[in-house]
């Protein structure tokens, strides 16, 4: 469902990006980044004295032609950016949400995790990695590309 | 040597009569050299046991002309029988060497005969094209047979009993061996031309090979431990029983593969796949100790910090302990009850000995299979109290003293003597710290491989120490917070600590009687140093001074006493277990043996002085800062009040 899915660290540095290798990466690397910039737009928006009341789920964050990115911030600032492809139209705002929620939760797990330092990257290769579980998760959301 | 060449050339003459003799027959057989060696020796074999007359001596018989030496059929039943291949494969093998058409074991066709065989063994169909390629060398089980034993050289024999013990045993590990040993062998044929391998290639060849197969299944094998642990203590006996040089790395890799077996206990004979992740009785006490040592309510959780301290004085690295960490953490919460506690330790153990991780976690390590297994221990609950820090106060000198005491058994690391024990109290701690410092302490006996897997990073005959050590600690330095207030008081009531306090376990081999009097007070200076340190505001300064200058003369007392009595002592002990020598020899020796004892007694209470030294020194930093602390609180306050 999603082509591309990305976590963002608080200060702005990539923590997991993981992409389809369908197209070149690079492609969805440069539409992460420049969504950031709409993220932060967001965040501002909603006012600094009202963070208790932000919401976690972002929304759309801009739409292109063939994609579509979404985004979610944690309390941490720490930023999940997804991009779907736009002519996935039969995915609806719940589902997107609950992806969301998904995210949050195994992230949540990989920080329980007292040998993951926070601000690590969550390493998704090698034989035994850091965050199986995490990985499997993004995995699951993502291979059921049509 | 002779016969050696003799064959050779037999084999050659042969090979060349075999290709030249018969045309309508198989086709031509090429042998290497190894294969010719071996094949002349087996034909010599079966010729020679036929009977005496039949041929003369395996050159001439085989060099006269094909037919005429021949190999009787019983014998060639039996080394056809021996190489394991199923009847009809000897049939069809039998009627391709042409022997059924001749009527005979000629040479041509025994040679061709045990080609096919070791076709056969290779997975090759028996055909006559087969005898083409290049094989490895036939490999024949050799039974107790005593025609088969009565073969060749001694080498040959410890071959033969050596596979004896693997023919004993279970028949699937049996297969898998073949396997294995296939496997390996199609290298041999490389190794054979090379070589001039002695009479006996085949199982000269085994007996490495079987050793590398152990070494195989010890590093990678984690489906079917238990049954080659099974075969090791049987391999045992009977490598015992032949020792040959290839038994010897055969017995070696058992005991290896034994010590790394003791560690996950024998005794395991349930289901298989779970084997190497199937906690026993005493893996789960130990861990459970573990557990208490970091957090002493059973019942409570590990914290991940701590947690991961602990796990990484392991050694293991960073990724696999998270990975480890991630399978044992069911509840994902970061932080470890028991049963994820034994769950984590109990791969990490299996990591270090080699098994990889599993992809989820086993059925047997489930936290709730693991608790229902395994019900804490009715013994925790005693082991609880006694280290429990909640104690009554008129109990907290001699729990602190017991502490110290304690500390400083394990740091001396000598046996407790009965006779030192006084209170119940005393008995039950010191019998605990044995015990605890006994299993461990067994499992570094019992095996080297597992000395990593003590994983405590620290010298294998202390283990427990340190947590008893951090538990003194921490329990000291509770107790004297709560001391603070009552100090004064109870400084008083520690002056005259009860007379049958234990006598250092040092100076206890020598006489205890003229120690009683300086014992009380050495062991009334640690509890005082260890109290005093804290409580340092409010003792007076007089006591400091006077805790070294007791120490410093109790390590002079101590030399001087142990030299006394120790050259009394040992002069009994010297007369009863020493020889008769002479009487001056026996004077200065014992001299020598006194000042040795003495010697290593005073540096062992000096190591022991300069651990609880450093550790006070510690305590004295940590109550510095909290002194410090305290006071920059009472600055803060103090305006409030004064206004």
């Amino acid at each position: 469902m999603a082509v591309c899915i990305a976590v963002i660290a608080k200060e702005n540095y990539p923590l997991y990006i993981r992409s389809t290798p369908t197209e070149n990466e690079l492609k969805f690397h440069y539409m992460v980044h420049t969504s950031l910039d709409v993220v932060d737009e967001k965040i501002s928006a909603m006012g600094k004295a009202l963070v208790d009341q932000r919401e976690l789920y972002l929304g759309l964050l801009y739409p292109t032609e063939d994609y579509k990115v979404y985004g979610y911030v944690t309390n941490s600032k720490v930023k999940f950016v997804m991009v779907v492809d736009s002519s996935n139209t039969a995915l609806r705002d719940n589902e997107i949400r609950s992806m969301f929620r998904k995210l949050h939760n195994s992230y949540t797990d990989v920080m329980c995790n007292p040998f993951y330092n926070p601000g690590d990257r969550i390493q998704s290769s090698g034989s035994v990695s850091l965050s199986r579980a995490f990985d499997n998760m993004v995995t699951s959301m993502m291979i059921q590309v049509c | 040597m002779e016969a050696a060449a003799a064959a050779a050339a037999a084999a050659a003459a042969a090979a060349a009569a075999a290709g030249g003799g018969c045309g309508s027959g198989p086709p031509p057989l090429l042998l290497s050299e190894g294969e010719q060696q071996c094949y002349s020796e087996l034909f010599a074999r079966c010729a020679g046991a036929a009977g005496g007359g039949a041929g003369s001596g395996p050159p001439e018989a085989a060099r006269v002309a094909p037919g005429t030496a021949t190999a009787a059929a019983g014998p060639v039943a039996d080394l056809f029988r021996a190489s394991q291949l199923p009847a009809e494969t000897l049939h069809q093998i039998t009627e391709l060497c042409g022997a059924k058409r001749v009527g005979y074991f000629g040479a041509t066709q025994f040679y061709i005969a045990l080609k096919l065989i070791a076709a056969a063994q290779s997975g090759l169909p028996v055909r006559r094209e087969s005898i083409k390629c290049e094989l490895p060398l036939p490999r024949f089980m050799m039974s107790k047979n005593d025609g088969e034993i009565r073969f060749g050289n001694p080498a040959e024999l410890h071959g033969t009993k050596v596979q004896i013990p693997y023919l004993t045993t279970e028949k699937n590990s049996f297969k898998r061996m073949d396997d294995e040993d296939k496997q390996q062998e199609t290298q041999s044929p490389t190794m054979s031309p090379l070589a001039s391998p002695p009479s006996s290639p085949p199982h000269y060849q085994r007996v490495p090979l079987s050793h590398g197969y152990s070494k195989l299944r010890s590093s990678a094998e984690q489906i079917h431990p238990a049954p080659y642990e099974a075969r090791q203590p049987l391999v045992q006996p009977e490598g015992s029983s032949s020792g040959g040089p290839g038994t010897k790395p055969l017995r070696h890799q058992a005991s290896l593969i034994r010590s790394f077996s003791v560690e996950r206990e024998l005794q395991d004979n349930s289901s298989y796949p779970d084997e190497p992740w199937r906690i026993t009785e005493e893996q789960r006490e130990y861990y459970v100790n573990q557990f208490r040592s970091l957090q002493p309510d059973p019942s409570s959780f590990i914290s991940g910090s701590v947690a991961k301290n602990f796990f990484t004085k392991s050694k293991l690295s960073i990724p696999e302990l998270s990975y480890i960490w991630e399978l044992s953490d069911a509840d994902c919460d970061g932080a470890l009850t028991l049963p994820e506690f034994c769950a984590a330790f109990h791969l990490i153990v299996a990591r270090k000995n080699g098994y990889p991780l599993p992809e989820g976690l086993p059925p047997t390590l489930q936290p709730e299979y693991l608790q229902a297994a395994f019900p804490k221990p009715k013994w925790d609950c005693q082991l609880f109290d006694s280290y429990s820090e909640s104690l009554p106060a008129n109990q907290q000198p001699r729990d602190l003293n017991r502490m110290e005491k304690t500390s400083v058994k394990d740091m001396a690391d000598l046996p407790v003597p009965t006779q030192d024990v006084t209170s119940d109290d005393k008995q039950a701690t010191s019998k605990d710290s044995n015990s605890l410092k006994a299993r461990p302490r067994s499992r570094s006996y019992s095996s080297t491989s597992i000395e990593e897997a003590m994983k405590r990073g620290e010298d294998p005959p202390t283990p427990p120490p340190r947590p008893q050590k951090t538990h003194s600690r921490a329990s000291s330095l509770d107790l004297n917070k709560v001391f603070q207030p009552s100090v004064p008081a109870t400084k008083s009531g520690l002056l005259p600590p009860p007379p049958a306090l234990p006598p250092r376990p040092c100076p206890s081999q020598s006489e205890q009687v003229s120690e009683a009097e300086l014992l009380p007070q050495l062991s009334r200076a640690p509890s005082q140093a260890a109290e005093g340190s804290p409580a340092k505001k409010d003792v007076p300064y007089s006591q400091p001074p006077s805790k070294p200058i007791r120490r410093k003369f109790r390590p002079e007392n101590q030399a001087t006493e142990n030299q006394e009595p120790s050259t009394a002592s040992s002069g009994p002990a010297s007369a009863a277990t020493m020889k008769p020598h002479p009487t001056v020899q026996k004077q200065s020796s014992k001299q020598k043996k006194a000042i040795q004892t003495a010697i290593r007694k005073n540096k062992e209470a000096n190591a022991v002085l300069a651990r609880l030294n450093s550790e006070l020194q510690q305590q004295l930093k940590e109550v510095h800062q909290e002194r410090i602390a305290l006071e920059n609180q009472l600055e803060q306050l103090r305006p409030v009040t004064v206004l």
